[in-house]
């Protein structure tokens, strides 16, 4: 590559032999063929310095862990003993492709992903709507929705729990007056699944309705103007022009909860109380990720873990692929 | 390594602000009447967590649930500030998502001022790197970064929950896509022609014009930090815990009061919903930023 191709876009051309007008000096003399390859070095150099600090950070915290998790899994290595590392081939995988847990883990983390994004996403959607009208002290509305994105995961859980509790919870203080017997929340299969994905719903609905309402906001007027005209309705208005012009956002919103559904750990953990990482008795909230946990820091095996890990990370490139093709195929099909 | 919650922007949805962008219909009163109903919703948890910490123990397990305030939050405050050390977990915390924040808008704003606005090599696969790193779960890390401060000998120290989270991904290409609208090019093509060092025009220049985008990505960041939970729990333990150790070893029957429990988890909530009340505005416009520019 030349050198003037490297120059920033910023420098204005001809610049490059000539010291910087400002400061003053001679072409030619000692100080300014310094100066001039200072500032040429500093042109050159400068971007390199900026994204440095980032990418050091980045490739000693980030990315030199991603591919070490992978090596690790290869191994059996013991919280017990850190130095001491044999080498096992794919046997943590074969074993944890065996284990009832692990696929109990993920049949759960599923289904909890699935009951917590779909209502998740729906109502965030109802909301962004209802918020995309002129309001009065619209702002107020907005904050007051976040406010859950500001409490931490374990205050929250801490919270839910007791809302869900079996004695003087809540939940089925309401749902008993309404006549329905109380619920075992912690105990029962889908009721403690369900008490999980609730404490996620809360946390998460109003962020993401602040996304689709930013995306509202940028869908042109006069598109609405002429679905009027043609005599649609509010809900058809909704249907045909809103959402698929928000189409691009909610897929995008899909992939980002189903991210974070996959990797579901906090919520599990503390909703379980003294049995938490083992997600209940049962393991009947045991998700992948307190899986991990489960197998690393409680159990020990770090290099099984890493495998879980990795497994996490293959699951989610399926989830990635599936949604890029189904993406595709609605763009056909419009 | 992202912290559990970090999530990204979104691409921004339909064609680009046109003249007329967005709706304009008032609000009827059943639009209110449903918004107040969510809104209830969304804030009865926390007003009711101030309930239960105001309460004893016994009353919270008795039905119907006590739904108004009684008169023990104090002595629960109290007890939680102490017994389970959340006064030193909040100064540990305080320190930790601190020290992040500045991290993480120093470098962000350097980074992406470097991408969006100086051409150099690779800049495009490097940005393609930062981005799509974004999305890789921190399960991945949590046991190299183990081994590593062990090695270390930082198990239980504040560095080793600081250090892996001190940069961060979304805050460079946050940083960039502001920076690139915000910043006209013409400004530092003006100062290099005066003869400003590359430094010279960091501060000059492009603190100046990124100090809005700064000031969002700083509260977003220390809201994320604050409440980071995965590798906390993982790094530290008791002895020295941050809020959010702290509070997982209260749900684990540390003390088991419930309205203790109550009380330490609104105050793990407390400095974050203060920082909403004043920055609230701030950080909704922050999030809805993100979300549009792209």
């Amino acid at each position: 590559m030349s050198e003037t191709a490297e120059y920033a876009e910023t420098a204005s051309p001809g610049e490059g032999d000539a010291a910087p007008a400002a400061s003053g000096s001679r072409k030619g003399s000692p100080t300014s063929s310094w100066r001039s390859r200072l500032y040429r070095w500093d042109i050159k150099a400068s971007p390199y310095v900026f994204v440095a600090p980032f990418f050091l950070f980045f490739g000693a915290f980030g990315l030199f862990p991603l591919l070490y998790t992978g090596w690790a899994s290869l191994h059996r290595l013991e919280l017990t003993n850190l130095d001491d590392s044999t080498w096992l081939g794919l046997e943590n995988y074969t074993n944890l492709l065996q284990s009832d847990y692990f696929w109990n883990a993920l049949g759960n983390t599923f289904t909890i992903g699935i009951i917590s994004t779909v209502p998740q996403l729906a109502v965030a959607l109802g909301i962004a709507h209802l918020l995309n009208y002129k309001l009065r002290g619209s702002t107020l509305w907005r904050v007051a929705m976040l406010a859950p994105y500001a409490t931490s995961v374990a205050s929250a859980s801490l919270v839910f729990t007791l809302l869900f509790a079996w004695d003087g919870g809540m939940v089925n203080w309401v749902i008993g007056s309404v006549g329905i017997d109380p619920v075992n929340w912690r105990e029962s299969s889908w009721g403690s699944q369900f008490a999980v994905s609730s404490i996620v719903i809360w946390r998460w609905t109003g962020y993401n309705a602040l996304i689709y309402l930013a995306a509202m906001q940028a869908v042109p007027h006069d598109l609405y103007e002429s679905a009027s005209l043609d005599g649609a309705s509010r809900w058809q208005q909704f249907r045909h022009v809103t959402i698929p012009m928000l189409r691009p956002t909610i897929l995008f919103t899909v992939v980002v909860s189903t991210i974070g559904a996959t990797q579901l750990f906090g919520e599990p953990l503390l909703f379980g109380g003294t049995a938490g990482s083992k997600g209940g008795a049962d393991h009947q909230f045991q998700t992948l990720g307190l899986y991990l946990y489960d197998q690393g820091w409680i159990n020990g095996h770090l290099g099984r873990a890493s495998a879980v890990a990795w497994l996490m990370l293959v699951i989610l490139l399926l989830i990635a692929a599936v949604n890029l093709l189904i993406a595709r195929r609605l763009r056909k099909a419009q | 390594m992202a912290p559990e919650d970090r999530r990204p922007v979104a691409p921004k949805a339909g064609r680009p602000l046109g003249l007329k962008a967005g709706r304009t219909m008032h609000a009827g009163p059943v639009t209110y009447l449903v918004l107040a109903l969510f809104t209830a919703v969304s804030l009865a948890p926390l007003i009711w967590t101030a309930i239960a910490a105001s309460r004893t123990s016994g009353r919270l397990a008795q039905t119907p649930p006590p739904l108004w305030f009684g008169g023990n939050l104090f002595k629960n405050l109290e007890r939680a500030w102490t017994e389970a050390s959340l006064g030193d977990a909040m100064l540990n915390t305080t320190i930790v998502a601190g020290s992040i924040t500045i991290g993480t808008v120093l470098f962000s704003t350097i980074a992406g001022f470097a991408f969006a606005k100086l051409k150099f090599k690779f800049s495009g696969l490097l940005l393609l790197l930062t981005i799509g790193t974004m999305m890789v779960p921190p399960q991945l890390s949590v046991v190299p970064l183990y081994l590593w401060i062990a090695d270390l000998q930082w198990t239980n120290q504040l560095q080793a929950v600081i250090l892996p989270t001190f940069v961060s991904a979304f805050g460079v290409f946050f940083m960039r896509q502001y920076l690139l609208q915000a910043l006209p090019s013409e400004l530092i093509e003006a100062a290099r022609m005066d003869g400003a060092s590359s430094l010279r025009i960091i501060w000059h220049v492009v603190f100046p014009a990124a100090r809005p985008a700064m000031a969002v990505l700083g509260l977003l960041t220390f809201v994320m930090a604050w409440n980071d939970f995965l590798w906390p729990i993982i790094a530290l333990n008791q002895s020295n815990p941050t809020v959010q150790v702290a509070l997982n070893s209260l749900g684990t029957g540390y003390i088991p009061d419930r309205a203790v429990i109550m009380a330490g988890a609104l105050l793990g909530t407390l400095p974050l919903l203060l920082a909403f009340v004043i920055f609230g505005k701030q950080i909704v416009s922050g999030i809805m930023q993100g979300a549009v520019k792209g």
